[in-house]
């Protein structure tokens, strides 16, 4: 795919935005109110968070399948933190150090320790889930102090939420750099072919294990803001996000070869699939049909491209 | 240290990995003396059958360069299946549930590999879009409910825990296919070309081989395993619902990397998968055992996974096992 066609993808999911638009409005006459829309943008502004630096990871030619389990870790982390008394900042900054350190791990087994990203991340799922699990039991913490729900139920401005504040100002900062930097342009040549770009001078190993960080972070801050929201940390806390992130990684353009993609391109993506969980949400769908539409979505977007290449 | 010297990496793979199992089986046993008990062994071996028939079928996905995150999902969709069809049939006997269970489940492995094989899409997005189709799809079937004991038929039940020469069928179904995977992939011609399709693609085209039909073979047999672990799993815990063996995919592909499958393809004995499950079902057994909650299982097949895989990452520059030459 080149960048025409790229446009065209980005003008596709733009379409489908637009008729799901329609469609849902003239479903529910109360679907175009802000304070409506204002509650839908809940549905995937966590998601979208983890999706803005994974898709920068899946373009560099890497995947990272234990987001989910890294928030489920970070949530466990602020919890413990919370019931020792740690005030709301201090529980913040514990979510966000645990997903770094989380993406570190991820990081230094693929660099350091030549391990397959597919295979780490599998690995470290498991193992993050499985902390998360063997600290908590069958417990639910939920000591958090009042202030700390401001993250995940507070408004910056009117009817925009911190949340949503939040991913637009990193969309457009991944999009910067992943479209004006010479970060970027590094990023989409370790895709199309690393060989080439260690001996073209670029530190791969670097950026490999820098994109690995930076995505645990977001996971983490993702962590930090579904714990807020739902206010209680389980250890099967965002179970099986993972599947939905990557949906909309791939949903979004990004070629899971590596080389190809853009973040406009994945928070249309995201901006179409939260409008869907909501819309078969007001439908009363419940969420395991949901997993039938994600999954046929994830290899509907896949195998389009790879039918229409074969003619 | 000739001999040891002169054995090819897998064959000494294989032997360090019995060696390690043999010591955790001591060290259990040195702690629990009833632990190596003819009887607890039979015990562990029914509940490792489920886990080395997926290991052995994900084996030959991973051969070929691919990975099946759908086989937890298509064993509870066929398991619910096979509860359905028991509900509405329940003289029909077992055989027609073991039937129908193969065919489904090599239907649903048949769907992974034509995607695949025919458009040559990456198979982790291919299965993790499968693995949530097919449990929305229980979903659907069962309508959210659950079936349960009494609504199975005594045959349906008893199959697997029929005892022969003191191991039950499912133990023995096991082991029957574990050695019939060892005899396979020794000797058969397909299995030799599974093996070269995945060492190296590109060679194997060339040689007459289709890659992608052999990757098609293996989701097909690996899905026809699971369907058919689907029914014994419900048979065996006598239920059946959405959520069964959520996640159990992760533990199958921990056990071939445990048993020294290498994720990049071409490399793997099915001994090997055998002592990886056996290794884990050790761990699990005698968890309980030492006073470990069952909440730390999950904790430790990560650490086990980590550890196998980084040292794989080591040991293994790039290597193929079968017609290794013997080192001089």
């Amino acid at each position: 795919m080149n960048a025409r066609m790229l446009l065209r993808w980005e003008g596709v999911l733009a379409l489908v935005l637009a008729l799901e638009f329609v469609l849902f409005a003239s479903i529910s006459p109360y679907f175009l109110s802000v304070d409506t829309l204002s509650d839908a943008s809940f549905n995937f502004t966590e998601r979208a968070l983890v999706a803005l630096p994974l898709a920068l990871l899946i373009i560099a030619g890497e995947i990272d399948i234990s987001v989910g389990a890294i928030m489920a870790l970070a949530s466990v982390a602020m919890g413990l933190a919370a019931e020792q008394g740690i005030g709301t900042a201090g529980i913040a900054c514990t979510g966000l150090v645990t997903g770094l350190a989380a993406g570190c791990v991820n990081g230094a087994l693929v660099t350091f320790g030549r391990v397959p990203s597919i295979v780490a991340t599998i690995g470290t799922m498991t193992l993050f889930r499985g902390i998360a699990y063997a600290v908590l039991g069958d417990r639910v913490l939920k000591n958090y102090p009042e202030s700390f729900a401001v993250f995940g139920q507070g408004y910056a401005a009117g009817p925009l939420s911190i949340e949503l504040a939040l991913f637009i100002v990193l969309a457009v900062v991944f999009g910067l750099i992943l479209h004006r930097t010479r970060w970027g342009r590094a990023i989409f040549a370790i895709g199309a072919n690393p060989v080439a770009t260690r001996f073209a001078g670029i530190p791969v190993d670097r950026y490999r294990f820098i994109l690995f960080a930076l995505t645990g972070m977001a996971s983490g801050l993702a962590g930090l803001l579904l714990t807020s929201r739902l206010g209680s940390t389980r250890p099967s806390i965002a179970q099986g996000w993972e599947l939905e992130i990557i949906s909309i990684v791939i949903l979004g353009g990004v070629s899971v070869w590596g080389g190809k993609g853009s973040i406009l391109g994945v928070v249309l993506a995201a901006l179409v699939f939260g409008l869907v969980t909501f819309g078969l949400g007001l439908m009363n769908i419940p969420g395991i049909v949901m997993s039938i539409f994600t999954g046929a979505l994830l290899i509907l977007v896949v195998a389009v491209p790879a039918l229409v290449q074969r003619r | 240290m000739t001999r040891w010297n002169s054995w090819s990496n897998a064959t000494r793979r294989d032997v360090q990995l019995a060696l390690l199992t043999l010591v955790l089986l001591l060290a259990a046993t040195a702690a629990f003396p009833g632990f190596a008990a003819p009887d607890n062994l039979a015990e562990l071996l029914d509940d490792t059958a489920i886990l080395i028939m997926l290991a052995l079928g994900q084996m030959l996905v991973i051969l070929v360069r691919g990975v099946d995150l759908s086989v937890a999902a298509n064993l509870a969709l066929c398991g619910m299946l096979a509860a359905l069809f028991n509900r509405a049939w329940p003289d029909a006997g077992v055989a027609p549930v073991l039937i129908l269970t193969l065919f489904a489940g090599g239907l649903l492995g048949a769907f992974n590999g034509l995607l695949v094989w025919k458009l040559r899409l990456p198979p982790i997005v291919v299965t993790l879009g499968t693995m949530s189709v097919y449990r929305g799809v229980i979903y659907l079937l069962s309508r959210g409910a659950w079936v349960n004991e009494n609504e199975m038929a005594h045959d349906f039940l008893e199959f697997p825990r029929l005892m022969f020469l003191g191991l039950s069928t499912l133990a023995w179904m096991a082991l029957l296919c574990a050695a019939a995977f060892v005899l396979a992939l020794r000797y058969s011609r397909a299995a030799r070309n599974l093996f070269a399709a995945g060492g190296n693609p590109e060679a194997a085209a060339y040689s007459g081989i289709d890659p992608g039909r052999m990757q098609f073979i293996a989701y097909v047999i690996s899905g026809a395993l699971a369907g058919v672990c689907g029914y014994l799993w419900v048979a065996r815990y006598a239920v059946a619902y959405t959520d069964i063996a959520l996640g159990f995919e992760l533990l199958v592909i921990a056990a071939c990397l445990i048993g020294g499958v290498a994720i990049t393809g071409g490399a793997g004995s099915a001994l090997g998968v055998l002592l990886g499950c056996l290794f884990l079902g050790i761990i699990r057994s005698s968890l309980p055992l030492v006073g470990i909650s069952s909440f730390w299982q999950m904790f430790i097949n990560g650490v086990v996974i980590l550890v196998a895989v980084l040292l794989s990452a080591r040991q293994r520059p790039h290597s193929r096992t079968i017609l290794e030459a013997p080192r001089t």
